[in-house]
């Protein structure tokens, strides 16, 4: 590709600002973080924490751990649930073409529309029933439902990819299904369980909706909660609301950098066909 | 695109399994597996979707048809109401309002999604230096917890101390009460949703823009035609079904934005940034004395208008497998 040539680095200028723009409230959550709070009120604002303070994060480490503990626990559950009932689902789907199949995937199409506030409804009466509101295990179930339809798509999407010799000749040695599922697909699929991993892991420990409605009164609080909570207090503490923020973005950043082709690879697949 | 070269790197780590698996017999038998034993791998999933959808769904159309209250809703027992909870929904003063804000809230914000998302697709799709960092990075606001986008909007577009009003007050502009009065507070979660869901589009139709064959635009500059003659004659009518595509998730992921509004202002003040949303939260965990038979009445005729968006979509999407 022609890059260096002036013209094309003068489009990289204007990607620079554009990017910038669409950034600066990140930025800006940043800044505030880093605010002491004697400056929080300035006017007009400090656009750089100069004479920058760590008394946000100080409150973070003092309050916030135990949820981002949860957080993460309810993280690792999803996708791990996640992953057991999505990729045998795709395996299924995109190689063994059972009847109704296609009306199976149809159903998990339709089950991405739900409204989370209609299934945090239908969630809350039942575990109350259950008596497993509040709890770890009740979180990580309702937080799967976020995910389980986009799995079984990618999964289905990419297995498909998998040539049938492959298969086959696994059956040739004597493999069962069950086996050539295990140490065929699964090793061949990494790429795809990587996928799924990382945005279950994300929309579960974005999640907001099934934390407030369905873990709102007990021990197990997720972070969304814990920034919830601050705002909610009339905590005027912005330093401390944003330090949290941060922190709470880390696994979208770790995710951006480590991952970032198959997080386009995520964004794209549920709605571009090639 | 992404997911063809993912294939074939797959494709090729099989190759070198297959290749130091020892040669044995070609498969000559024809096989035919009892096709019914796939349903062994696809039963977790299905009882999954059936405890864990259909169930809390059926369990939301009987809240609504009955006469909840916290006794009952613990204890069971709560008498048949029928249509009551629909009846007193839609009689309910705040529902037209509340049905015009959703309205107002999906379109305003996929015109802007859309339109932004477009107009960064085309730009990128230049390749520059740097523009497959440049726009992993305009990933961030999409893949940020809602929770942390609407807080930090929520400070930007504080009244007292925001940096949008600072930024006003430069340009000698009376600051606004973006969030606390009822003739901003719709405008200001637009706003925010725009700049969630932008990301969102610009990756997609970049994307579709990827899938048009170069060639087509050679033969048009071949022809002298302008850069904005190339985009109404080739790029828009090629990017439709992908347009019609992202619209439509647009579409269906705006109907059930909940957070963002929660938490910027809660639908206040008095109700101005309500959506059906909100509204069906307020009613279900919002107040001290629950309400979950008109609440879950109004998540219903959410899901309805979120249905009738997913089969138009679904409609769209065969559409386009045929061609």
């Amino acid at each position: 590709m022609t890059t260096s040539t002036p013209r094309a680095w003068w489009k990289t200028g204007i990607g620079l600002v554009l990017t910038g723009l669409m950034l600066f409230p990140v930025y800006w959550m940043i800044n505030v973080s880093f605010t002491r709070d004697q400056d929080m009120r300035a006017t007009p604002p400090h656009l750089f924490p100069t004479n920058g303070t760590l008394d946000g994060y100080r409150a973070v480490l003092d309050q916030q751990l135990p949820y981002l503990g949860t957080s993460f626990l309810v993280g690792l559950g999803t996708v791990a649930l996640t992953v057991a009932l999505a990729a045998p689902a795709g395996y299924a789907l995109a190689k063994l073409r059972p009847p109704g199949g296609p009306a199976l995937s149809f159903v998990l199409l339709i089950a991405q529309m739900i409204p989370g506030i209609i299934m945090a409804m239908g969630f809350y009466a039942i575990f109350l029933t259950l008596g497993v509101l509040n709890t770890l295990p009740g979180l990580i179930l309702a937080d799967t439902t976020l995910a389980v339809p986009f799995g079984v798509l990618i999964f289905t999407a990419f297995m498909s990819g998998i040539p049938d010799e492959l298969l086959q000749a696994a059956v040739v040695d004597g493999a069962g299904r069950l086996r050539t599922f295990w140490s065929v697909v699964l090793p061949v699929s990494r790429n795809s369980i990587v996928t799924v991993s990382l945005f279950a892991f994300l929309w579960s420990w974005s999640d907001f909706i099934f934390a407030s409605t369905l873990a709102g009164g007990g021990d197990h609080q997720p972070i969304t909660l814990g920034i919830y909570h601050y705002i909610g207090n009339n905590n005027q503490q912005w330093n401390a609301i944003m330090a949290t923020a941060v922190v709470a973005s880390i696994p979208a950043a770790v995710l951006l950098i480590l991952a970032q082709r198959y997080v386009s690879m995520g964004v794209t697949a549920g709605a571009v066909k090639d | 695109m992404r997911s063809t070269t993912e294939t074939s790197a797959a494709v090729r780590d099989q190759g070198g399994a297959a290749s130091a698996a020892p040669p044995g017999p070609p498969p000559s038998r024809a096989r035919r597996p009892n096709r019914w034993l796939a349903w062994g791998f696809l039963a977790p999933v299905t009882i999954y979707l059936a405890a864990f959808y259909a169930y809390p769904l059926y369990r939301n159309v009987e809240l609504s048809l009955r006469e909840y209250t916290v006794r009952s809703f613990v204890q069971g027992g709560a008498p048949f109401a029928g249509l009551d909870n629909y009846r007193t929904v839609l009689a309910d003063p705040a529902f037209w309002p509340t049905l015009t804000h959703t309205v107002v809230f999906t379109v305003a914000s996929l015109a802007f999604q859309f339109t932004i998302g477009m107009a960064l697709a085309l730009f990128f799709h230049q390749h520059f230096p740097l523009s497959r960092t440049l726009r992993a990075l305009i990933l961030v606001p999409w893949l940020l917890p809602l929770i942390v986008s609407a807080s930090t909007w929520s400070w930007l577009l504080n009244s007292d101390s925001g940096l949008v009003n600072a930024a006003l007050g430069v340009v000698r502009v009376d600051p606004v009460n973006w969030l606390t009065s009822p003739g901003w507070s719709l405008t200001s979660v637009i706003i925010a949703n725009v700049w969630i869901g932008i990301p969102f589009n610009l990756v997609v139709l970049y994307s579709g823009l990827q899938a048009i064959p170069a060639e087509m635009y050679e033969a048009s500059a071949l022809d002298g035609a302008t850069g904005w003659q190339r985009f109404w004659g080739i790029t828009f009518p090629l990017l439709r079904p992908v347009s019609a595509i992202t619209l439509l998730l647009g579409l269906i992921y705006t109907l059930k934005v909940f957070d963002i509004i929660w938490i910027m202002t809660r639908g206040g003040p008095t109700s101005s940034s309500a959506t059906l949303a909100t509204w069906s939260y307020r009613l279900g965990f919002g107040n001290l004395l629950p309400e979950f038979g008109p609440g879950a009445a109004i998540g219903n005729l959410l899901i309805v208008l979120a249905l009738i968006a997913g089969l138009v979509y679904i409609r769209i999407e065969r559409r386009q497998q045929l061609r």
